[in-house]
């Protein structure tokens, strides 16, 4: 993000998305990197006996898009500084999920310019799945 | 005296160690496998795979995304045995006490405060405590709170980051 575009954020703005198409192709990808192979993401028998109608991903996935679409938003040299959410509703298979990110506050802090954000992501129907709010820090140009 | 489910040897037992692991070294390829895995179908960001592009950044170098875990397919303490079911006591059997008793439990959340960012031949050291128990009443009854604290450092002792998670039990 280049100064320019940092002086140019306000309270209130939507920050780009970050969306995926989700099934077993995402979730088997995660299982095989974060070691969790749990039948309820891999089973759709498992998904239906806890409840759902299908299988369904990781609440650890969602954590990983919210932080992946402010890194979008931010650029390589952003930091995120604290990121907290709540897992509200469960990923089933075929959902389109997308990160959401919107400023809450800005200012100026050691030369860099701190912004808060609420973040979640939302499912295809508009259900609310995991909100949350992220501090991230900017540097000046 | 007010109904609680927290007794004092609950009280007696808050700051108390949960668990302690340390990671292998943390090689490129776990970063990069990770950085696949997140952005599928997208390709990640050249900063989780490219060297040679990282080392012009202000990163100086390869860093893993933040939200990486360094303790997938084992530790540096080896194998260990797998957790049968989710007791909902697990946290103060854990601690050598008797737990509430209470049938039902939830992630009630996390909230991760981040330090300085894993990079490849890092060796990462988790140590999480039992944080404190709060209790309230909800739609499901009186709601017991847990929060436990997950520090991450790095071999010189640098912060990495620090996870606050709540468990609900009812």
């Amino acid at each position: 993000m280049t100064q320019a575009t940092v002086s140019e954020l306000a309270v209130g703005q939507e920050i780009p998305e970050f969306q995926r198409a989700t099934g077993l192709h995402n979730w088997n990808r995660y299982a095989a990197v974060n070691y969790e192979f749990v039948d309820i993401h891999m089973d759709d028998e498992a998904g239906q006996a806890a409840g759902y109608p299908t299988a369904f991903g990781m609440g650890n996935l969602q954590w990983s898009y919210l932080h992946a679409m402010l890194r979008q938003w931010m650029g390589d040299d952003g930091r995120i500084l604290r990121l907290g959410c709540q897992f509200r509703a469960a990923n089933t298979k075929g959902m389109i999920v997308t990160a959401h990110g919107k400023i809450t506050a800005i200012r100026e802090e050691g030369g860099e310019t701190i912004v808060d954000l609420e973040i979640w992501t939302d499912n295809d129907s508009g259900k609310i799945m995991a909100p949350g709010t992220a501090t991230v820090a900017l540097p000046h140009g | 005296m007010a109904k609680t489910n927290i007794s004092d040897a609950m009280q007696g037992v808050v700051g108390g160690e949960l668990g302690r692991l340390t990671s292998f070294p943390i090689t490129d390829s776990d970063i990069r496998r990770w950085a696949v895995a997140i952005y599928y179908p997208e390709d990640p960001p050249r900063l989780f795979w490219d060297a040679d592009y990282a080392a012009q950044t202000s990163h100086g170098g390869l860093v893993a995304p933040e939200e990486f875990n360094p303790f997938a397919w084992m530790t540096a303490g080896g194998p260990r045995k797998a957790t049968v079911g989710h007791d909902p006591d697990l946290t103060e059997i854990t601690l050598g006490i008797a737990g509430p008793g209470l049938k039902f439990q939830l992630n009630g959340g996390s909230e991760v405060e981040y330090g300085v960012r894993m990079r490849p031949g890092d060796v990462v050291t988790s140590v999480r405590s039992l944080a404190g128990y709060s209790e309230r009443e909800g739609r499901l009854g009186l709601m017991l709170f847990t929060t436990s604290q997950d520090v991450w450092t790095n071999q010189d002792d640098q912060v990495v980051k620090t996870t606050t998670s709540t468990l609900i039990r009812y």
